[in-house]
């Protein structure tokens, strides 16, 4: 057999599998992401089968799918989202970043994984998946409660707070200078500014000028030109990633709407195959090690993004049970703290037990998240219900059937 | 009566009003177009009893059901002395050129012969709407004309 026909023959497999995997997931109404990263494991060094046959694919399409991952990301956002979201809830994005930065952090250092593991294990436990939760919250009808913008109003701040921390994070994992590493953040930060600006000024234009009735045409300008700004941000040092951000944050209005249509198939296809790779280069055999560093890990971030949570909930003037919820809801992390992970273990400046331990914490919190979204308010009831009985109620009206 | 707009980041955006019994009764509108309805909880006003997902049609049908009726009835009313006039309510759907342009834009007196006596938006009526009216995919448009005309203006506001 020829060396393309194993290829051809591994990929084949990889999507299949990837394909059942997510229709499983899809079953129990949960994010697919923990299967695929369960897919990568199983079949890579030390897994069942060894693919080694596509990591050459495998490498440059898992780089794709970061960049669409943040490019749709940044789509999901208008800039007018972002100003507003920046100012009204900055102080709880603070509170956010610190209480669930400093675990993971913290964590990294007490094992000895330096400043750089540091930076890359606090990224992971801050970020909550912003895709995973969206999908909780409407799946389960909470669009329309009141601590719902609190919760979406925090993962805007977080997304924004990529476009900082990734390039801090490429220019650490390169090794730059303390200088190097400043004016990488420097440069990023002009690049928000200008995009931000220039979205909300000349947003129209730009979406017009990448807009095309035509499919294929529309198609190939939005690949197009989300390779050559990642590609341009990364020469700059600044993570290919966060150019795909602010790209998707400047096209704006319908054009955003359809090239999240057009995009979300090709989105799926290359992200799935950044989780399975990711999961390729972890060895499955080192997850046992870190695995109640893991679960220690994930219940100490658990009770620091529930207290996140609530605290920003109650400052919004939302009453306890809606608190609960707030904070419950922002457990999951996901493509993110994956993301993160990914670029650290790419760069080879982290142990491989950083990605052990990443991993299992994201499969973890991956489906604990949206378990506990859903069963907050049921298993909270009882107790909330004799707190709010054994204070004075006011009879209901007469009269009036519900 | 006040609509409250409250901004979902990435999502859409939450329409709402609040009743004089204190629940809150409104739409989450989201950006692929779609919409849910949402009636608050009795006993926690913060969470919601019910979130109904709605297709334009079915969400323009329920404005229409809350709003042009009376109006359409007593123009149904007025116009039944006067043979071959009738009066209609169109949904301008997603699909519709027209979404996001001006009533003036559909030039549909000059082509059909019909006017648009009042548009019904979520349950809020605009009457006599003027030529440069901003139009909305969901909104019903109530329109009277000839039945010839009528058939035209349906065709004009779905195609162009």
């Amino acid at each position: 057999m020829g060396e393309t026909a194993i290829i051809l023959i591994e990929l084949g497999a990889v999507f299949l599998g990837l394909g059942l995997l997510g229709r499983m997931a899809a079953k129990f109404g949960m994010s697919p992401v923990p299967l695929y990263l369960i897919g990568g494991l199983m079949f890579g060094h030390g897994g069942l089968i060894d693919l080694g046959g596509i990591s050459e694919f495998g490498e440059i399409a898992s780089e794709i799918g970061v960049i669409l991952l943040l490019l749709m990301l940044g789509l999901e956002y208008t800039a007018r989202e972002l100003v507003t979201g920046l100012k009204g809830s900055w102080f709880a994005g603070i509170v956010d970043f610190v209480l669930n930065f400093t675990p993971g952090a913290g964590l990294a250092l007490l094992m000895g994984w330096g400043f750089t593991g540091a930076l890359v294990m606090g990224g992971v436990t801050y970020v909550s998946s912003s895709g995973i939760i969206a999908k909780v919250l409407s799946d389960l009808g909470r669009l329309g409660n009141r601590e719902t913008p609190v919760v979406l109003s925090i993962l805007v701040l977080e997304d924004l707070a990529m476009a900082i921390y990734l390039p801090a994070l490429t220019a650490t994992l390169a090794g730059l200078s303390f200088l190097g590493g400043l004016r990488t953040v420097g440069i990023a930060l002009a690049a928000i500014t200008v995009v931000l600006l220039a979205a909300l000024r000349f947003g129209p234009q730009i979406s017009r000028l990448i807009h095309s009735a035509d499919q294929e045409n529309f198609l190939l300008k939005l690949i197009g030109a989300a390779l050559l700004v990642a590609g341009l941000a990364s020469a700059l040092q600044v993570s290919a990633a966060v150019g795909a951000f602010l790209l998707g944050i400047a096209i704006s209005g319908s054009t955003a709407s359809s090239a999240t249509k057009v995009l979300e198939p090709l989105r799926d296809l290359f992200a799935a195959m950044f989780f399975v790779v990711f999961g390729l280069n972890t060895d499955p055999t080192t997850i046992p090690a870190v695995l109640p560093m893991a679960i220690g890990l994930a219940l100490v971030t658990s009770a620091t993004k529930i207290l996140t949570g609530v605290w920003a909930a109650k400052r919004a003037g939302i009453g306890v049970p809606g608190r609960l919820r707030a904070g419950v809801a922002l457990i999951a992390r996901g493509e993110f703290s994956i993301v993160i992970a990914g670029l650290a273990v790419a760069s080879g400046a982290v142990t491989g037990e950083l990605a052990a331990l990443a991993t299992a914490y994201v499969l973890l919190l991956a489906v604990l998240g949206p378990v506990a979204t859903r069963f907050v308010e049921p298993l909270s009831k009882p107790f909330l219900r004799k707190r709010t009985q054994s204070s004075p109620t006011l009879p209901n009206p007469p009269l009036v059937t519900d | 009566m006040n609509f409250e707009d409250t901004s979902l980041p990435g999502l859409g955006v939450r329409r709402e009003i609040t009743l004089a019994s204190g629940r809150r009764v409104g739409v989450v509108i989201l950006r692929d177009g779609s919409m849910q309805l949402i009636i608050s909880q009795r006993e926690d006003p913060d969470a919601c009893a019910a979130a109904i997902p709605l297709s334009v049609d079915e969400a323009g049908a329920i404005g229409a059901m809350l709003g042009a009726p009376q109006l359409v009835t007593q123009l149904t009313d007025q116009h039944r002395d006067l043979p071959g006039v009738n009066t209609q309510q169109f949904v301008l759907s997603h699909e519709s050129p027209y979404v996001n342009r001006t009533l003036g834009d559909t030039s549909l007196r000059t082509r059909t012969g019909s006017s648009v006596v009042a548009i019904s938006r979520s349950g809020r009526v605009f009457p006599s709407p003027e030529p440069s009216f901003e139009l909305n995919a969901g909104d019903v448009l109530v329109i009277v004309g000839t039945s010839t005309g009528l058939d035209n203006a349906a065709h004009l506001i779905n195609d162009g």
